[in-house]
């Protein structure tokens, strides 16, 4: 009964969202006020309709109902409670289902928030998230249902994937998504915007607060993934360029260039054409990763089952909806004209750069990306591209854009001249050289180019970026929060620099044969193998091995990986066990018994391998600070009653 | 021609090429399997039905057959089941299961329950002779000649579409060259 109550709620929320598309959209265009009233009640509507559709999927998991193809191929009896819960978006169908939620949520918060915007702008924008949702909505109902019936009920379910069974990963997926989801408020602003076929300053200062939120969890959801990949797959290596996960990091990338384009529009009026285009490419990238992940045109580690049909639906809605922007934008952009100039070596001639070189980062990764799937499309044989091609690409783009990041924040606005600012710079890049290599030097003894010049960059930003703050601070002036988000926010990506130039140097590895009571040594460390024992968990069984790790005689850490068998799937996952330590990350994962006692016992150290996450996490924080500035939410209501935009209100 | 038409264009292209892609993915969607056109491997194994009798890959020789891979643990595999008694009536061609990694209890109990459509079922409990045949999940069905060649292996649970296309054309065919 449930699962038939989830599928007619997801039908009614179609239908809905369907209401919420037509009224918001046709409504301002024709200048019904009656029409434009429907429109909220039809997004709360939708809210709760997908709301109950969810929660009818979670009780058929609670409650082991394998009537439902879904939990029977997702959930097992053995399965504890938590995962019953999170195996919701363990497959496909389901991680859909996340999606539509995510954006039923984004949708009431626009609605909640849309009081201070004009009545037809926040119909219109609201209708296009109708659109996207009925899109999703239609994708779901026709191709992934999730509340299909089995007949009969299978008698016990085929278990969640057990890579999926973990908590980093339980987590992972609803914050990813709500990135995702978040840059269609940007996308619904950008084209409510072109079909109005007017965009000022108001319009940025709207748009900035959700895009900066979206990116905040987007920076949070790739960094989790990445901590996942790291612990969980075992293979020891935080990023692989996979196709998965470059389709996040795209619109990452696209996203970013968009928060800063928008600071430009909103402060100054300019790059707005560019600002549009941003906002429909990172949503439109956003889109293609669905795409590319769900279609099976990628193969990818991460991959779902694929089903080229639902390929083929994708790709007719990518087709409607981006095909459908970038033609109003062809239309509509053209109209809008900037006024104000700006000279080069002023604020919005660096953030220019910023923005091309982004772009161009993700342009690399979107050719790297597609370009195993152009090269089988045009029967050039098969492709593989991998690290070797993008890192030295995307750190071409990288380093000129963290090199000119610190003198970009103490350009002023329009005018070309740095002044005083530029011995300040100089100052701060020699103490950043000096203290950047003397700690390389110093702690890890020499190494590959590469990091001396990561770190000097990466210092130079925290004290550039510091110097602003602690100016303020000494004259007792406050620091409105969008400054101490960007502060904080550019000191994270920093620490990321630092971090990740740090690891790709000093990172030791070796795969070692112990048995019982013999040890290894790697790099300053020891370590002794005490053997494996079995050991039971709630539905696996697994191995698990004892090492005692010292480091000059003394004992630092008894780690304990493991290697475990899910019952129902036979899988086999490597549980990793993973020790901090004086900003080494010991990472130690149990690979194959060689029989006699003996096991193959892979032992890495990566030192400030953390960091790299702890700096997602705080690049994150910066992005929420500037996003809950006063100014965004006082601002808008004053300035909009005297705006043009009122002008154009249909009586 | 305005700069603000590119975006557009440069997205047909990408959709264009998209869509070639697609296209192609059904074949990429099978795993290929490396056995095909190679010697089935060989298994000696308890019967299921009859513990006292050992199922050979060698009795097989000389006829086609289907051999299935199965587990009650596996929901496609009871989604299939109707589809493999269909098989069995028809009568053209004898079925052998693999009851892989799973509890002969079960297994019994499901044989019992549902109709047992396999001219023999061999017990492979350790999931060795899985791992010789390449299984990556249950259910996977492999075609092989009197030869004891592999010609064909189909991925998920059989269909009556694999059955008329894939598999009834390649017996037939034979049959129908040979008479």
């Amino acid at each position: 009964m449930l699962p038939e109550l989830g599928h007619f709620a997801l039908i009614l929320a179609l239908l809905l969202a369907a209401l919420q598309a037509f009224f918001g959209i046709a409504g301002a265009a024709f200048g019904r006020e009656r029409w434009i009233a429907a429109v909220t009640p039809a997004v709360a509507g939708q809210a709760v309709m997908v709301a109950t559709a969810v929660a009818c999927l979670i009780a058929s998991f609670v409650s082991d109902d394998f009537s439902v193809a879904y939990v029977a191929e997702n959930s097992n009896t053995a399965l504890p409670l938590f995962y019953r819960v999170t195996a919701l978006w363990g497959a496909h169908e389901g991680s859909l289902l996340l999606w539509i939620l995510l954006l039923a949520g984004w949708t009431v918060a626009v609605a909640f928030a849309s009081g201070r915007l004009p009545r037809p702008f926040a119909a219109r924008v609201l209708g296009v998230l109708g659109v996207v949702s009925l899109g999703f909505l239609l994708f779901t109902l026709a191709t992934s249902n999730p509340f299909m019936r089995l007949d009969p009920p299978a008698p016990d379910g085929r278990d969640l994937n057990p890579i999926l069974q973990d908590p980093g990963l339980a987590v992972h997926p609803p914050i990813l998504y709500t990135g995702y989801v978040g840059f269609a408020v940007a996308f619904a602003f950008a084209c409510a915007a072109m079909l109005e076929g007017r965009l000022d300053q108001n319009w940025a200062r709207w748009t900035r607060p959700w895009t900066t939120i979206a990116w905040a969890f987007l920076t949070c959801g790739i960094a989790l993934g990445s901590f996942w990949a790291y612990y969980e797959l075992g293979w020891g290596g935080f990023w692989f360029w996979d196709p998965v996960e470059n389709a996040s990091f795209m619109p990452w990338l696209v996203g970013t260039a968009l928060v800063h384009s928008l600071a430009v529009t909103d402060k100054r009026g300019l790059f707005k054409s560019w600002t549009l285009l941003l906002a429909i490419l990172a949503f439109s990238l956003s889109m293609l990763g669905t795409f590319l992940v769900r279609s099976g045109v990628l193969v990818s580690v991460h991959s779902f089952a694929a089903d080229p049909a639902r390929g083929i639906f994708i790709l007719a809605f990518l087709i409607v909806m981006v095909g459908g922007a970038l033609c109003l934008y062809a239309w509509r952009a053209p109209l809008l004209k900037s006024t104000a100039g700006f000279e080069l070596g002023a604020r919005e001639s660096f953030l220019l750069f910023n923005n091309v070189l982004l772009v161009i980062a993700a342009g690399t990764v979107f050719a790297g990306t597609l370009a195993p799937l152009i090269s089988d499309a045009l029967k050039l044989g098969t492709l593989s591209v991998g690290p070797p091609y993008f890192n030295p690409t995307f750190m071409l783009s990288m380093l000129p854009l963290l090199a000119l990041l610190s003198v970009g924040i103490h350009a002023s606005w329009k005018r070309g001249r740095l002044g005083e600012q530029q011995r300040m710079l100089l100052y701060t890049f020699v103490a950043a050289a000096v203290l950047a290599c003397g700690l390389t030097f110093g702690l890890y003894h020499g190494g590959r180019i590469l990091t001396p010049v990561g770190a000097t960059l990466g210092v130079w930003i925290i004290l550039s970026s510091l110097v602003d703050p602690i100016d303020r601070w000494r004259r007792g002036l406050s620091l409105p929060r969008a400054v101490l988000g960007m502060t904080v926010a550019h000191i994270g990506l920093a620490l990321a620099v630092i971090a990740l130039t740090t690891v790709q140097s000093f990172t030791l590895e070796r795969d070692v044969a112990l048995a019982p009571g013999a040890s290894a040594r790697v790099g300053d460390y020891e370590f002794r193998f005490g053997g494996v024992q079995a050991v039971e968990g709630p539905n696996y069984s697994a191995m698990r091995g004892t090492l005692i790790v010292s480091e000059h005689g003394a004992q630092v850490a008894e780690m304990r990986p493991e290697k475990r068998q899910y019952w129902v799937q036979h899988q086999v996952t490597s549980e990793t066990a993973i020790k901090m330590h004086h900003g080494n990350n010991l990472l130690l994962a149990l690979g194959e018994d060689l029989g006699a006692g003996r096991w193959s016992v892979r032992i890495q150290i990566r030192p400030l391998v953390s960091l790299v996450w702890l700096a997602a996490l705080v690049m994150a924080i910066g992005g929420a600070l500037a996003a809950s500035d006063r100014r965004y939410r006082t601002a808008g209501a004053a300035v909009v009653t005297g705006d043009t935009l009122i002008a154009r209100r249909p009586g | 021609m305005n700069r603000f038409l590119l975006p557009l264009g440069l997205f047909v292209l990408l959709a264009a090429v998209l869509a070639i892609g697609i296209r192609h993915s059904p074949e990429k969607g099978v795993i290929a399997s490396p056995l095909i056109g190679k010697p089935a491997p060989q298994f000696a194994l308890p019967s299921l039905t009859d513990p006292a009798r050992v199922v050979r890959s060698e009795e097989l020789h000389g006829h086609w057959y289907l051999f299935n891979v199965w587990g009650t643990w596996c929901v496609e595999c009871r989604a299939e089941h109707d589809m493999l008694l269909q098989v069995g009536r028809a009568g053209v061609l004898p079925l052998i299961g693999l009851d892989w990694k799973d509890d002969d209890a079960q297994a019994l109990a499901w044989l019992a329950q549902l109709g047992n459509p396999y001219q023999a079922v061999a017990v492979d409990r350790s999931g060795r002779t899985a791992i010789d045949w390449g299984v990556y999940g249950a259910p996977e069905t492999f075609l092989v000649n009197p030869q004891g060649i592999v010609v064909y292996k189909h991925v998920g649970a059989l269909t009556p579409e694999t059955w008329a296309r894939d598999i009834l054309p390649r017996v037939s065919a034979v049959a129908a060259t040979r008479s």
